[in-house]
């Protein structure tokens, strides 16, 4: 034996907010890993979006252009597309619970003497910085698009890119907590995200939408996440009023203009939920 | 924690709905000893170890493992727990090492060792060099072994390996065996271990027999070999019915056809083939005399051969996993 014989020992320290931090750590770490080392992944998750993008987005401007001058349809479509990525691979990165306790890795997460709100927060923060790091591939195309480069608003996109991944991966995580297989979840994710996306104003502007919709749309949290990254792009690019009224409407509550500040709050404040319920779960589960 | 046994477990029982899966189970684990849980597939050992590894909750009774108590002081039991499941649990997209930093770090091993002691166990079991291959392109037996390196990786005072043999070849089977048998010498720790090859109950220190959820007996293999008593005689005729007919009528002896031949059991089998010879009044084509092993044992104290008793576990075994859901 290379090793000198004699064992090299290790005392396992009581648990403490040190050691809590560290599984945090290592739980979002492989996070990191496992998409590092999965480029196919990484295109795919790609591949969505491009198309809404560039093909639809294409197709559609053409058929809209006349009726907003002075602005590529393609830059009201690009914050939709952003959280689109945002929260696909958000929601693949919790679904890999799912697959963790199909091989059964997440039994060697369970059974290691730290709480499972290390465990929990560690998989939503890695997944969150995944989901980023993957929509940081779709800001890099602003250009194509006819949005500036300009690095106030690449940090504000970044920081609600963040924030609105957190959320959806405590969503998925919450999702995943009880499921038995794969199949099962994504039928359900594909259940829950489709709507979502249509209902958020990623599509198609949320103005002089019939009163049912606007319902839908108001209620639906994901608006509130994509709301906030088209206000600030719209901050930062020249459109004539009439246009700006009717791609960026922003959200209202009975005819009051929600701030983005609180946009940004309820989508926070749902992730935190989503969170404890995430943890809730899983203290139930043992 | 000197004298103190390593695992205590009193009256322990799980139900999983109507289905008793453990019904009062009581032993004691010595420091330091290898300890064999032996029993037919459904006959409890995973439930039991299940409980004892803080996985499942007891419907009754109390267990302690290094002294504490596995409802109660369930992180403190984890920590001073190792763990090889039958099932793998490797994340195999990460590679070897990777896979045994993940669990230093979960379980809080410290910094300035976590390098040396993850080289130390790999080294231990030959796959150091094999250390930055992911995990998907190993072999199962290359894996059961990163498992048992893993398992050991924080320095547990128990060991639990349930079923660490199950589904490899007899080499790997062999190197595990050998593995366990160096890390007795090496280290300070228990060995808690579930099995039903018989051949491996003979490498513990204690076994205890488990069947229908009870604990049957525990001693020392010699010990149960030598309570059983009687030798294993096996004898080739033309007429084997005719053959039990006057082992019974001129001997007194139980016997049956198994593995094809004539077999009884008899206290000092190799003084009684000569009486044999003599007494039983038909040609002998052969014979065959065999100290007990431990599937006599088994089948003194259960009344069945373990295969026997698998197959009808089996159904008990499903309808478990029915309840389960």
């Amino acid at each position: 034996m290379a090793a000198d014989s004699a064992a090299i020992s290790v005392r396992v320290p009581a648990r403490g907010a040190g050691h809590d931090l560290r599984a945090i750590k290592i739980v979002l770490h492989r996070e990191i890993l496992r998409f590092v080392n999965d480029r196919t992944r990484m295109l795919s998750m790609l591949v969505q979006p491009v198309l809404w993008l560039f093909v639809m987005g294409t197709g559609l401007g053409s058929l809209v252009q006349g009726s907003i001058p002075g602005i590529d349809f393609r830059t009201f479509m690009y914050p939709g597309m952003i959280s689109m990525t945002v929260i696909m691979t958000g929601m693949f990165s919790a679904g890999s619970i799912v697959w963790d306790r199909e091989f059964g890795f997440l039994r060697e997460m369970l059974v290691a003497p730290v709480s499972r709100g290390a465990i929990v927060v560690g998989k939503c923060l890695g997944g969150a910085l995944v989901a980023t790091a993957q929509g940081v591939i779709i800001l890099a195309m602003a250009g194509l698009v006819g949005v500036p480069y300009s690095p106030g608003l690449m940090i504000t996109l970044l920081a609600e890119m963040f924030l609105a991944a957190f959320t959806i991966t405590a969503f998925g995580v919450m999702l995943a907590a009880r499921m038995k297989n794969m199949q099962t979840f994504f039928g359900l994710v594909q259940m829950a995200v489709m709507p979502m996306i249509f209902l958020s104003g990623a599509m198609f502007p949320l103005a002089n939408l019939p009163g049912w919709l606007h319902t839908l749309t108001v209620v639906n949290p994901m608006t509130y996440a994509v709301d906030p990254m088209r206000q600030a792009i719209f901050a930062h690019i020249e459109t004539p009023p009439q246009v700006s009224a009717m791609l960026n409407p922003g959200v209202t509550w009975f005819g009051w203009q929600v701030p983005v500040l609180l946009e940004v709050g309820i989508v926070g404040a749902l992730g935190l939920i989503l969170l404890s319920v995430s943890i809730a779960q899983f203290r139930r589960a043992e | 924690m000197a004298g103190e046994s390593a695992v205590a477990v009193r009256g322990l029982r799980k139900s999983y709905g109507k289905v008793e899966a453990v019904k009062g189970v009581a032993f004691e684990v010595r420091p330091g000893e290898v300890f064999g849980f032996l029993g037919p597939n459904g006959a409890g050992k995973t439930t039991t170890i299940s409980m004892l590894c803080t996985l499942v909750n007891p419907t009754g009774g109390s267990a302690t493992v290094a002294g504490y108590d596995v409802v109660r002081e369930r992180d403190e039991v984890r920590r001073n727990i190792g763990l090889v499941f039958q099932d793998p649990t490797l994340d195999g997209y990460l590679s070897a090492e990777q896979n045994l930093r993940f669990h230093a770090e979960l379980y809080g091993v410290p910094k300035s060792v976590v390098g040396d002691r993850i080289r130390q166990v790999m080294e231990m079991v030959a796959l150091w060099d094999r250390k930055d291959a992911k995990v998907m392109t190993f072999s199962g037996g290359m894996k059961r072994r990163l498992e048992i390196a893993r398992g050991l990786l924080h320095s547990p005072r128990v060991l639990f390996l349930d079923e660490p043999t199950v589904g490899l070849d007899p080499q790997t089977r062999a190197a595990i065996w050998g593995y366990i048998n160096q890390l007795r010498l090496m280290e300070d720790i228990t060995i808690f271990m579930t099995t039903h090859y018989m051949d491996e109950a003979e490498y513990c220190d204690r076994i205890a027999i488990i069947d229908h959820g009870e604990v049957v007996v525990i001693d020392s293999p010699e010990a149960l070999k030598a309570s059983v008593g009687k030798d294993r005689v096996q004898i080739h005729t033309d007429d084997d019915a005719k053959a039990i007919e006057a082992l019974r009528e001129r001997f007194g002896l139980e016997a049956a056809v198994r593995e094809g031949a004539v077999t009884f059991a008899v206290a000092s089998g190799e003084e009684f083939v000569p009486k044999l010879f003599a007494g039983l009044g038909m040609p002998i084509k052969s014979v065959s005399v065999s100290r007990p092993s431990l599937d006599d044992v088994f089948m003194s104290y259960t009344g069945s051969t373990i295969r026997d008793a698998e197959a009808e576990n089996g159904n008990m075994a499903f309808m478990r996993a029915m309840a389960r859901r």
